[in-house]
This record gives structure tokens, C-alpha cells and sequence, in this order.
């Protein structure tokens, strides 16, 4: 771990890496990264479940049966069934894309306006730059879920609103970081060099910049999911996203609370999932900031 | 420090009008008409110009945001539609300092749970003992507090009846929203401290002191702690602001008539003014934490040089 680069991703003129390049030392560190290895097996377990999940249950998700109501867990419904007698491990895979998807969709929104705010802050600086960090300076002022909670109190209740939401609550956090890192490479030597022989702004961003900030973006957006899943979930357990029946892990929750003293395991399972894919995404970005960011390493 | 404090609170002002815009323009992220959103669909045309009156919306938007101010710089946070009562005296009776309650014990819990067992972490390294904080950080961190919520009232108010499921007042009431509400900031603040602490560990005036022959409980008590401590403080900052969000969640889970429940009481009676209200009212408390966590952390620290 002497001869660590300074910055990790592609190597500083674009070049194809050679066998010992940036790229194959990142991945043996991501590899040999307890970490990664454990969130990112899981996760992709997880994206398994999702895509596939469907085809291991022959029940239907949203399907009203009264006869088979409150069943506790056993090999017929493995987390038993809801009030509505809908089997609960089915609710809770059709569960996992929506989950899944919500946390990708608006980390992919939020981080894409706070790359361009951040770029602009930190390579343009100036006017801009005061502009734009007063802007995230409000934007961080409203405490924790409130800001996407007035979002979509103002829009109205539905998923694709809290996905609204979720995103804008992400772009300050993006912006910040971005801005941060690119300062940090605006003022290296070989930029002012570049810019010296006439290369254009947008060259610079997009060849120079840009990939050299990656690690720290890859790092905040793994686990960014992770907040806007517990963002979404909340938002949908509160009523103001996913509405019955569809089964969002939230909205379970919120639905099953109800029965939740006679009947335990209505509420157990859409809970223990948020929290197993929260964790997921937290172990692989805790990891991956190791593994990233060798300065930070223990 | 005097010149720093002042200049700390120039900053602030900015935010906090950056804040009573955002609040304001809320009001017209409602889409198409949102006299006629509050009041609902089908409601009586002239019911929905009263309400329209009332709020200003005829105005230019200028002129409407400057009413909206100089009423909040009299303290005026408008009138709730629902009751058609001032939603200032609404807050301000109980409902805030419910909520301050919940926050400053969860806060309390947070820091003290989560100091406790980074220290832990930390000197013990590598340890069974840290493998077992962080793994219970890292679920503490990945816990829906909703979810937290209901399964202590399940266990431990239901099952157990050692505490009572809700409401807010006496102790049997106050234990499992303030666990539910703390345990992430704690789960936060034992990494932060954790990690803070090894790298104030691994230097060289914390190896000089060793090689001197202080004691180890004198070494990390006496000169790691105190500068590992530095970051932790404004993590404990901002948390507060994690922990004002999350006070929504718990309160409605916990049924406890702080801001929070109110907020989502608005939202459902379509009560817009008091989402208003109380989303601009948490959002200053924040700002205020944070500034005064700011100032105080200049103050024990001296020799940080900000700018």
C-alpha cells in the first residue's frame, strides 16, 4: 500500500491502463475489501430477487382472499399472510423492485443536476459558485425527510411524487461533494497546463474532471440509496407515497399497523427488507470509500 | 471570537430567508389550484374564493411574500383552515416543546450511547468487542426508525408491558420514542467517534506520550479524546437535524402531539398554512442548533482557524 496514486480512475491522459494501471489496483483493493465483497454479493443477491423473484411464488400480490387472512409464517405463505390474506413473502418481493428502483431513480436524478451544480460551482467559481452553495446552504437548512415531506405534501400523494421529492432532497449533498473534489483537481498543475496549450472547458470537465471525481460520486450515491430508501420508505409509510395495495415495504407497514398487536408478522418482514437492503447499500459504500479513497484508509 | 460570532450570524440570515422563501413557494408547488386543493374537489365556488382571499393568493407573488414575511416577523404564522385558529398559539402551547423534549433526549441518548461505544471501538480495535459495535452501528444506521418504533412498542409495551404505547408525558411514555428516535444518531456518532479516534490515536504526539510512559486510560481520556472529539460535535450538529426529521416518523408512530404529528395531521386534513408553519418552525430550530454547535465549537476550540 506504498505506491498508492494520488487519484484513482482512468489514468490522467486516457490511456488504456496497462496490467498494473489505476483500474486493476482499484479492483484489488475493492476485491481483497471485506466490505464490498459482503454488500455487493448481497446486493446483487437482492437485484436477483428483484428481477426474478417474481417466478419463485405462484401467489398474487395484490389478490383480496379473506379465508386466508392473518395466516402466521409456514411452508405454504413462508411469512405467513396480511389482512387481506395476501401472502406476505409475495408482497414482499414484488416489494423489492419497487424499493430497489425508487433508490436508484432518484439517486440517478438527484446526483445528475448535483454533478452539473457542483461542476459549475467549483470549475467556474465566481458568481455562480456563491449562487449555487447559498442555494444547497437553504436547501440542507430543512431537517432530515421535512424538505421531501413538504415536496410532496405540495404535489400530492403518490410513488412517482416521492421519487419527485427524494431526488431534489439529494441534489444539495451531490453539489457539495462535486464542488469539493473539483476544486481540489481544478488546482492541479496539469489543468492549468492543459488550459495554457488551449484546451476548451468542456474538454477539461469532461476529460479531466470529471473522471477524477468519480470516486467520491460512486461513493455519496451507493450510500445516498441507502438514505433514500429509508426516505421513500418513510414518505410511503406516512401515507404519502406508494397508496395500497401496492406493495411498497412503507406502505405495508403503514397498512399493517393495525393488526400489528394480534398479529406480529404482518409488520416483522416489510421491515426486516428495508433494513436488510439499507444495509446492503451501507456496507458496500462504506467499503467502497475504503477501498476509493486511500487517504482515508484506517 | 466576537468578530466570528457576529459574522456567524450574518451568515445565518441569508438561510433563513432562503428557508421563508422556500416555505412560501410551496404553496404554488400545488398543482392547478390550490384554493381548490385545500378545500378539496366539488367544494362550493364561493367557499373556494374565500379561501383564496384569505390566504392572498390574488395578489402578485411579490406582494404575497411580503405579507408573508412582515406577518412572521410579527410572529403571525397565519391561521390553520381547519380550526381557523392562529397556528402560532397552536404551537407554541405544547406541541413545540414537546418536540424540543423529544429531540434534546434523543439527543442526549445519541451522544452518550454513541461516544460510549466508539471509545469502545476504537480502543479495543479489531477486537470481538469492535466487530460488535460496529455491526450493531451499522443496523442501528440501516433501521427505518418507523419500523424501530412499532417493533419496541410491540416487544416492550405490548408483550413486556413495561412501557406504555403512547402519548407523551410520564417517563413510561417517554423511554421508547426517545430509543426509537436516538438510535440512529447514536449508531452515527459511535462511527464518527470510532474513526475520529483512531486517527488522533496513530499520531505522533499520542506515540510521544506513550513512549513517555503515560498511562493508557490517561492517554486516551486525557489527550486523544478531548481533539478526536472536534468532528463529533458537528456530526452531533447536524444530526440534529436527522433527529427533528425523524421526530415526524416517531411521533406518529408513538401517537405524541408534538410538531411532527401536526404536520402530518395538516397534510392529511390538507391544512396547508400549518404544513407551512410547522415545516418553517423545524427548519429554524435546526438552523439555530446548528449555529449555536457552530459558535460553541469556535469557543472550545480557539486555535481553529476557519477562514
Amino acid at each position: 500500500m506504498i505506491n498508492m496514486p494520488a487519484e484513482t480512475g482512468t489514468l490522467k491522459d486516457g490511456t488504456p491502463e496497462s496490467r498494473t494501471g489505476p483500474w486493476r489496483s482499484l479492483w484489488q483493493r475493492m476485491r481483497t475489501n471485506r466490505s464490498v465483497l459482503i454488500g455487493g454479493g448481497f446486493l446483487l443477491l437482492l437485484i436477483l430477487v428483484a428481477v426474478f423473484g417474481p417466478l419463485l411464488t405462484h401467489y398474487d400480490p395484490s389478490k383480496v382472499d379473506y379465508s386466508t387472512k392473518f395466516l402466521k409464517p409456514s411452508a405454504a405463505h413462508w411469512f405467513g399472510t396480511d389482512h387481506n390474506g395476501r401472502d406476505i413473502f409475495t408482497r414482499v418481493i414484488h416489494g423489492m423492485r419497487l424499493t430497489l428502483s425508487v433508490g436508484f431513480i432518484s439517486v440517478m436524478i438527484g446526483a445528475a443536476f448535483g454533478i452539473v451544480l457542483g461542476i459549475i460551482s467549483g470549475y467556474y467559481g465566481g458568481k455562480w459558485d456563491t449562487i449555487i452553495m447559498r442555494i444547497t446552504d437553504v436547501m440542507l437548512a430543512f431537517p432530515g425527510i421535512l424538505l421531501a415531506l413538504a415536496i410532496v405534501s405540495a404535489l400530492g400523494k403518490s410513488l412517482f411524487n416521492v421519487i419527485i421529492a427524494v431526488s431534489i432532497f439529494s441534489v444539495p449533498t451531490f453539489a457539495r461533494i462535486v464542488r469539493g473534489s473539483t476544486l481540489a483537481v481544478r488546482k492541479l498543475e496539469y489543468i492549468d497546463a492543459m488550459r495554457t496549450l488551449g484546451a476548451s472547458d468542456s474538454r477539461i470537465i469532461f476529460r479531466h474532471i470529471l473522471p477524477n471525481i468519480t470516486s467520491p460520486i460512486i461513493v455519496q450515491a451507493t450510500l445516498r440509496i441507502a438514505v433514500a430508501i429509508l426516505t421513500a420508505s418513510g414518505l410511503s409509510f406516512l401515507g404519502l407515497g406508494a397508496q395500497p395495495p401496492t406493495p411498497e415495504w412503507g406502505a405495508m407497514l403503514n397498512d399493517g399497523r393495525s393488526y400489528i398487536t394480534e398479529h406480529p408478522h404482518v409488520a416483522l418482514f416489510p421491515g426486516l427488507s428495508i433494513v436488510i437492503v439499507v444495509i446492503a447499500f451501507n456496507l458496500l459504500g462504506d467499503g467502497l470509500r475504503d477501498a476509493l479513497d486511500p487517504k482515508l484508509k484506517k | 471570537m466576537l468578530i466570528y460570532t457576529i459574522r456567524r450570524l450574518l451568515q445565518t440570515i441569508p438561510v433563513i430567508i432562503g428557508v421563508t422563501i422556500i416555505v412560501f413557494l410551496l404553496m404554488h408547488l400545488i398543482p392547478g389550484d390550490a384554493a381548490q386543493a385545500i378545500i378539496g374537489e366539488g367544494a362550493p365556488r364561493e367557499q373556494v374564493e374565500q379561501i383564496r382571499e384569505k390566504l392572498g393568493l390574488n395578489d402578485p407573488l411579490p406582494v404575497q411574500y411580503w405579507n408573508y414575511v412582515s406577518d412572521l416577523l410579527r410572529g403571525d404564522l397565519g391561521d390553520s383552515i381547519r380550526s381557523n385558529r392562529p397556528i402560532a398559539d397552536e404551537i407554541f402551547k405544547s406541541r413545540f416543546w414537546i418536540t424540543v423534549e423529544l429531540a434534546v433526549y434523543s439527543t442526549i441518548l445519541a451522544v452518550f450511547l454513541g461516544i460510549t461505544a466508539g471509545i469502545i471501538s476504537a480502543v479495543k480495535k479489531s477486537t470481538p468487542a469492535d466487530i460488535g459495535v460496529m455491526i450493531v452501528a451499522l443496523f442501528g444506521l440501516s433501521m427505518p426508525n418507523f419500523w424501530l418504533g412499532l417493533m419496541l412498542i410491540q416487544y416492550f409495551a405490548v408483550d413486556f408491558g413495561w412501557f406504555r404505547p403512547s402519548g407523551w408525558g410520564d417517563w413510561s411514555q417517554t423511554v421508547l420514542p426517545v430509543v426509537t428516535l436516538g438510535t440512529g444518531g447514536a449508531a452515527i456518532i459511535a462511527r464518527m467517534t470510532r474513526s475520529s479516534m483512531l486517527e488522533v490515536i496513530s499520531q505522533d504526539y499520542i506515540r510521544t506520550a506513550r513512549a513517555k510512559g503515560v498511562r493508557e486510560r490517561i492517554i486516551i481520556y486525557r489527550h486523544a479524546l478531548k481533539n478526536a472529539m472536534i468532528p463529533v460535535i458537528t456530526v452531533i450538529g447536524l444530526e440534529f437535524g436527522g433527529l427533528l426529521g425523524g421526530a415526524v416518523l416517531t411521533e406518529t408512530v408513538f401517537a405524541v402531539n408534538g410538531l411532527g404529528r401536526y404536520v402530518i395531521d395538516a397534510i392529511r386534513a390538507r391544512d396547508f398554512p400549518v404544513v407551512q408553519a410547522t415545516v418553517l418552525v423545524m427548519s429554524l430550530m435546526f438552523v439555530l442548533v446548528n449555529l449555536l454547535v457552530d459558535i460553541s465549537y469556535r469557543y472550545f476550540n480557539k486555535r481553529i482557524d476557519f477562514d
